[in-house]
């Protein structure tokens, strides 16, 4: 550090602690209704909104494993019997008159029974599908919540919905939320990361809209990493430019910045020196951190895949190298559960993409002492439906599942219900927003004072409607 | 005890207020913001919560002795006082609302109450007022600064000092034009002491094409310009010339009412000009789907809502979106206001949900040239026309020869194969969407060059129908078409269909899963042919007219090609007939001469001319022009634009569920407590146009007026620039905001007038750093005491890099551009799969607001930036200063391009001595001359750069030769590689990408 990067960085602290005595909620309205002018606030990964939790949190990460398309959760997590004898035969109209559909439209609806069959696992005998050998090694740690519904059946606003609590395009996704919330807890990669993989079915487009940060800073936003090309965009030097060279040029940035700063005393100059000395950092912490050369054999074996290969195995052995490094918010997508044709062999297919490394994160970072301190949520934009299209299943909205693993999680258990069809949720229901609540909730925030000012509203990640933390998930 | 609490609170005001506390409590600046943000929730407008009966936002119920809510003047007995002053149950807001006032809050209400409880109605609503009193009738650059310095006086706060001429001019094209001057601009500007070179300046500005391209963009911001379609696949639909027609009318200074007029009813205007109705766009740039098991009527509300949100943040400065689903909690818009003013657009043709890559209505904008090109064929084609009465004339004579001779051929029954669709739809009819031609190496072709691909997991089908000339069936009519099933991925079932007035005309092969029609037993409608035909191989189907139902006589204008599943490919289709002659001219031949009817005798006529091999040549001719200019046309891009059909009915949907069909029917209205159009008839969307321009609509002045400010100050005088209502912030100038609207809409809405105006004011001029005072006082520059400082929109960061380093291609319009783009970025899209091509040559150096918008993926250094998605109205961008910033101007080729062409600029232009050249190169980036320390830092980083690279000549090659440009083979390449860096370092500096 340079006599000048000494000094800002220390203006930089006393600014902020001078912040610290100031409350929450004129924080909050200070940086809502003064973004456009205001000094933006310290670039500072560890800089969260929330000067000190809501309450004892259960877990400080969160790492969603979207399975994307929309798995079907009548061959995966909700086993119904019940199907399987009305098989071939038509749905009640009472069930399905004036409900939303999609492909389905107009067409006759029969139900089709359940394509794979499930084994009781673990000791605490959750029933899981076939398809999933490895996962249901698990069956002790996972809540399995069958009640799950949501508003919106075609995929694009559905992920919307379940990344922003709205399908309106341009708020803010629950990565972003988190981080505008806790900060990150490493000053060298973003805090808020996405990896995508596909496989085993129809690719559904995914929206860089699942990670903005919406109308909250857009440092708080997602950062995609590629698994080909640059894993970050532009992280890499120019051709013919070494690292040192770089070094000397940020220096020199840094040092003329300063000197200017003598005259313009304008606070975004400090920002803007921390904002190149993370830059920086983040130009040898990335490659770092996908190099896995240093991963043990053993590992890899678990996780059964070549490092960076771009599988979501590989993306499971990088979540826990994230994870490790501290970033809060860690998004795998996968996409391949658009199952409208072929449900039985679609799903064994893409659940064979990612059963063994939803397994081996899970029991990797319960060896590493992690998983305590983890939230792992399995799960999809919705459900499909108990009746046959063709030889799969079209989208469902009314009940479907996902499911939790991981610090404060009540292991091996299951809970909430869909009816004999699995068509609507009817017991325990858990809306989109519910969950939002409970995750927000672990993380030892209240989502009711989680908000941000815009267009003159206090806006949450749960919106108006009331949103309920559902306790009986939590141990 | 509240005397002593008043007498607190005031000294707490006074310290917080300055000497606002001896004035009296203003309702509209002091009370409304904390009613509305503390107590509105559930004492607000929104009737269906309203608790306790009790709503604060009426003066009447408020102060209702009934209710002892609020009693004026009587603090102590006012219900209100107690119960925020309280500690008990019975506080409010309720803790359980997360809502707490504060002590000063408590106290300004309090005071409130004890001088008189006085309600003011909201100040956007009411109507703009002159200003009064000493400063009335002052030129409105005067009143400015006169009110500004008013209150200055009144705050005992010294304003900033002018900003020094450097500073000046470069905020100036900054602000203006979205470009930093040029070095010698900076020296004229300097040099020009004359009275008039300020002015000059910003006349000189105003009048660059650069201009409307920075108005552009902000406005496409606003209007949510993108050239995807935003859901699920994004897709391209660009409408690239309306993008052009707003930085056109910025240029051209159109008048702020009638470019609303344009863009919300262009094509409702008499007479509507190609430009008016390009401009119409405006009300179709909201996002759209084609994802599969979408349903119309879902995303029609959707599409609804959109363009609610839009205008009315656009042009009124209201979030009357909030009150889809319920009546607005702050402000007086109510469900059905919000359902009303969406009633406007129920006219306009659109769909829920669109196919491939097409918005209809779409129309062709040509160029200025290409029209010139188009007039002149048109002029050809009308002159060629005109041969044909005359050959007519001539050929006539020869008619009766020829029914001699026709009449010897009628026992000819050969057969006529008449091919509809090869390579291209050769029947003069209308295709639905694409036809979904390929060529290729490993595409199957019966014959010509292309067949049409066709695969699906479903139902899929293509179709052409409404032929201009209908075929006449005949008794032995025959239709056939060729297709081609792939082996690995056969379909179920496939299908011919034809049109005779309807498709109830069927012929499938295959099984039974093609359900359009299908019914038990095989008839016309659905005549069942048995096995699907041979896959891996061309096959030669056939229908009988008589099979599926078409008598002699009946007119097919027609034919579609349907499957199940499966990959098929289909080629050449069309009709077999027999016989020379269709049957009406061989039934009017068979008439003696004397005998036809007037209509056999037109028969004959027509079909006698039009086998005429001189009149054949001559329509050849013809639609050897017309296939011409329908080429040429094609090469103009497309754009969607607005068409009116019959207003579809819009209903209220209950809490915003579109599956609610219970809702009233609404009629197009304005929000009801803002008055009432009282047109005849039904209000079209150019009286909704007309009354958001009448001189005393009290919002769409203002927003604008506001809006311009916030650009030439980085905030607005009122700060909520993209809010006007109850919760938005109070204006720190009312009085000024509504003297420059009234001075607006005089001007006859002229907006370089009012940048003009704004801009000659001192207030503008002065310095943006504030003094230590202004920090402690004034940290957000409420007061205008100062300018504002901030960073530059992410476009600027780009243009600003170009222009520097010389690169930059000055040229307005035209289909969206391509930079540089990491690969894969698009890997997430679909529907289809797309590669990203950045553009050769000049389109690679366009200024950002050409960038191709791709709304789901928006460029990653636009997005870097904090360019906005443009899925939503954006008034206000972000402003955040984060490492991917940094990342973007130390690493992204573009900018390491720009760095070495400037290089070059920096060797050839700057001078021969090292320090000659830093100097030169920091003036063309930043303006002015640099410290003496700052230019020493830059001199050493050049000879450590130049070390690096005299020891590897590899790595000085590597860097000099990125980016698409030529590279300099005269300059010496470690010199230039080592000028790169430094001109890598200016590029990345705090000040070149900030606006002070």
């Amino acid at each position: 550090m340079n006599p000048i990067q000494r000094r800002l960085a220390r203006r930089t602290f006393l600014r902020r602690t001078g912040i610290g005595s100031v409350a929450l909620a004129s924080l909050l309205r200070s940086e809502a209704t003064n973004a456009f002018a205001a000094p933006s606030a310290g670039v500072s990964a560890h800089q969260g909104l929330l000067e000190s939790l809501h309450h004892r949190p259960r877990v400080k990460r969160v790492i969603h494993l979207c399975m994307a398309g929309g798995p079907s959760h009548l061959e995966t997590f909700d086993y119904k019997p019940e199907l399987a004898r009305l098989d071939g035969q038509l749905m009640p109209p009472s069930i399905t008159a004036g409900q939303p559909i999609a492909q389905l439209q107009g067409k006759e609806l029969k139900v089709m029974g359940p394509q794979h069959s499930f084994q009781r696992r673990g000791e605490s005998g959750l029933l899981i599908s076939e398809v999933f050998p490895r996962i249901g090694q698990l069956a002790d740690e996972m809540c399995v919540v069958k009640s799950m519904h949501t508003e919106q059946i075609n995929h694009d606003p559905a992920h919307t919905f379940f990344n922003t609590g709205t399908a309106i395009s341009g708020r803010p996704s629950m990565g972003s939320w988190v981080l505008y919330g806790l900060g990150s807890e490493t000053e060298d990669l973003p805090g808020f990361i996405v990896l995508t993989s596909e496989g085993g079915g129809q690719s559904q487009p995914i929206s860089s809209r699942q990670w903005h940060s919406g109308f909250l800073p857009s440092r708080y936003q997602g950062v995609q990493m590629h698994a080909s090309g640059s894993p970050v965009h532009y992280v890499e030097n120019p051709g013919g430019v070494t690292r040192g060279q770089q070094r000397d040029i940020v220096d020199t940035v840094s040092q003329i910045n300063g000197n200017r700063n003598q005259e313009l005393n304008d606070p975004e100059i400090a920002t803007r020196l921390a904002g190149y000395e993370m830059a920086f950092r983040m130009q040898a912490s990335v490659p770092e951190l996908t190099d896995m050369s240093g991963e043990t054999q053993k590992a890899i074996e678990m996780y059964g895949c070549t490092p960076g290969d771009g599988s979501f195995a590989s993306n499971c052995l990088l979540a826990r190298r994230l994870a490790e490094r501290g970033v809060r918010f860690i998004q795998l997508y996968h996409r391949g559960w658009d199952h409208h044709g072929g449900v039985k062999n679609g799903v064994a297919k893409t659940a064979e993409l990612v059963d063994q490394g939803t397994a081996a994160l899970v029991k990797d970072l319960k060896q590493r002492g992690m998983l305590d301190e983890t939230l792992i949520v399995w799960g999809g934009e919705f459900g499909r439906t108990p009746m046959a299209q063709g030889s799969g299943r079209d989208h469902h909205i009314k009940g479907y599942s996902l499911w939790m693993a991981g610090g404060g999680v009540r292991g091996g258990t299951s809970y909430g219900a869909t009816d004999e069809f699995g068509y609507n949720a009817v017991e325990d229901k858990v809306h989109v927003r519910d969950f939002h609540a409970t995750m927000l909730h672990m993380l030892g925030i209240d989502h009711n004072r989680l908000t941000f000012k815009f267009q003159g509203l206090d806006f949450r990640l749960t919106g108006v409607e009331p949103a309920r933390v559902v306790k009986e998930l939590l141990s | 005890m509240f005397r002593c609490l008043i007498a607190a609170s005031a000294c707490f005001v006074t310290a917080m207020m300055g000497q606002a506390a001896e004035q009296s409590i203003r309702f509209n600046r002091d009370i409304r913001a904390i009613l509305s943000d503390k107590c509105f929730a559930c004492h607000g407008p929104d009737a269906e919560t309203v608790e306790g009966g009790l709503r604060l936002d009426l003066a009447e119920e408020a102060t209702d002795p009934s209710l002892g809510a609020i009693v004026p003047g009587a603090p102590d007995e006012s219900e209100l006082v107690r119960r925020i002053l309280s500690s008990d149950d019975d506080q409010m807001p309720p803790p359980d609302s997360h809502k707490s006032l504060t002590d000063q809050e408590q106290q300004l209400l309090v005071r409130w109450v004890a001088q008189g409880a006085v309600y003011e109605p909201h100040w956007a609503y009411t109507p703009m007022h002159a200003i009064t009193g000493k400063r009335a009738g002052q030129n409105a650059t005067r009143l400015i600064d006169g009110v500004i310095s008013d209150r200055l006086d009144q705050e005992a706060l010294a304003p900033a000092a002018a900003a020094d001429p450097i500073t000046l001019i470069r905020r100036l094209a900054l602000d203006l034009t979205g470009i930093p001057p040029t070095p010698d601009q900076v020296e004229q500007f300097l040099a020009d002491r004359s009275e008039d070179a300020y002015a000059n300046l910003v006349d000189r500005l105003l009048n660059s094409p650069r201009y409307g391209e920075r108005m552009a963009t902000y406005w496409l911001d606003l209007v949510r310009y993108a050239d995807t379609v935003g859901y699920h696949g994004d897709q391209n639909v660009s409408q690239s010339p309306y993008r052009d027609y707003v930085i056109n009318a910025f240029n051209d200074n159109l008048p702020y009412d009638q470019f609303v007029r344009e863009q919300l009813a262009g094509d409702l205007l008499p007479d509507a000009t190609l430009q008016q109705r390009v401009a119409s766009g405006y009300n179709r740039l909201n996002q759209t789907t084609e994802e599969g098991g979408s349903q119309a009527k879902e995303y029609l509300a959707i599409y609804f809502a959109d363009r609610v949100r839009n205008v009315s943040q656009v042009f009124m400065g209201a979030t009357v979106g909030c009150a889809q689903c319920h009546d607005h909690k702050y402000d007086p818009y109510t469900a059905r206001d919000f359902y009303s003013l969406g009633a406007f657009f129920a006219d306009l043709d659109e769909r829920g949900v669109y196919s491939a890559r097409s918005r209809p209505p779409m129309i062709r904008v040509p160029s200025n040239a290409l029209q010139q090109e188009l007039d002149q064929l048109d002029l050809q084609i009308q002159q060629t026309r005109s041969r044909i009465p005359g050959l007519t004339e001539k050929l006539i004579a020869s008619q009766p020869a020829w029914e001699n001779t026709a009449k010897s051929k009628l026992d000819d029954r050969r057969e006529i194969e008449t091919a509809w669709i090869d390579d291209q739809l050769r029947l003069d009819a209308s295709p639905s969407g694409d036809l979904g031609f390929v060529s290729g190496d490993d595409v199957p072709v019966h014959r010509g060059k292309s067949a049409r691909r066709q695969q699906s997991d479903g139902l899929v089908q293509h179709l052409f129908s409404d032929a201009k000339e209908p075929l006449v069936v005949g008794p032995d009519t025959r239709f056939y078409a060729w297709v081609h099933l792939n082996s690995n991925d056969p379909p179920a079932a496939i299908m011919l269909q034809f049109n005779d007035g309807n498709w109830s005309h069927r012929k499938v092969w295959g099984g039974d899963e093609i359900s359009y029609g299908r019914k038990p037993k095989s008839d016309v409608a659905y005549q069942r042919a048995g096995e699907l035909p041979e896959a891996g191989t061309w096959v030669r189907l056939e229908v009988d007219a008589d099979e599926v139902g078409l008598a002699p006589g009946a007119k097919v204008n027609g034919m579609a090609f349907t499957q199940f599943g499966g990959l098929v490919h289909w080629d050449d289709a069309g009709v077999i007939t027999v016989g020379q002659f269709p049957p009406p001219v061989v039934q009017a031949l068979q008439v003696a001469a004397d005998d036809r009817t007037t209509a056999q005798q037109d028969v004959l006529r027509s079909h006698y001319l039009a086998q005429a091999a001189e009149m054949i040549a001559l329509e050849n001719e013809i639609k050897a022009l017309t296939d011409k200019r329908e080429k040429r046309l094609e090469t103009a891009p497309l754009t969607v634009v607005s068409e009116s059909v019959s207003p579809r009915p819009i209903r209220i949907l209950p809490r915003g569920n579109w599956m609610d069909d219970s809702g009233e029917i609404v009629q197009a209205a304005i929000p009801a407590f803002l008055g009432d159009l009282q047109v005849d008839g039904r209000a079209t969307r150019l009286d909704l146009a007309n009354w958001l321009c009448r001189d005393d609509n009290p919002l769409t002045a203002r927003t604008m007026v506001n809006r311009v400010w916030s650009l030439l100050f980085g905030r607005g005088i009122c700060t909520s620039v993209d809010d006007f209502g109850g919760q938005g912030t109070y204006p720190s100038y009312p009085d000024l905001l509504d003297a420059l609207s009234i001075e607006f809409v005089e001007s006859g809405w002229d907006i370089k007038q009012l940048i003009r105006t704004i801009v000659s004011s001192e207030s503008y001029r002065r310095s943006s750093t504030p003094t230590a005072e202004m920090v402690q006082r004034d940290p957000y520059n409420d007061l205008f005491a100062r300018q504002g400082r901030f960073g530059v929109d992410a476009e600027v960061v780009r243009d600003t890099a170009l222009s520097v380093s010389g690169l930059l291609v000055e040229q307005i319009g035209g289909p969206s551009v391509h930079p540089y783009q990491p690969p894969g970025y698009y890997a997430q899209l679909n529907f289809p799969r797309r590669e990203y091509a950045a553009d050769e040559g000049k389109n690679q150096y366009r200024r950002g607001l050409y960038t191709h918008w791709q709304r789901t993926f928006l460029h990653p250094m636009l997005k870097a930036f904090d360019a906005p998605s443009r899925e939503e109205c954006t008034a206000m961008r972000a402003r955040s200063n984060t490492p991917l910033q940094a990342l973007v101007l130390l690493n992204d080729p573009s900018f390491v391009e720009a760095a070495r062409v400037f290089a070059e600029r920096i060797m050839r232009e700057g001078g021969e001595a090292t320090d000659q050249r830093v100097d030169w190169a920091y003036r063309c980036a930043l303006s002015g001359k640099p410290d003496p320390a700052i230019g020493e830092l830059l001199c050493q980083l050049y000879q450590r750069q130049l070390a690096a690279y005299q020891a590897d000549a590899d790595a000085a090659t590597k860097l000099i030769s990125q980016g698409a440009s030529e590279v300099a083979t005269d300059l010496n390449p470690a010199e230039l590689a080592a000028w790169t860096n430094v001109a890598r370092a200016i590029l990345n500096l705090h000040e070149t990408i900030t606006r002070y």
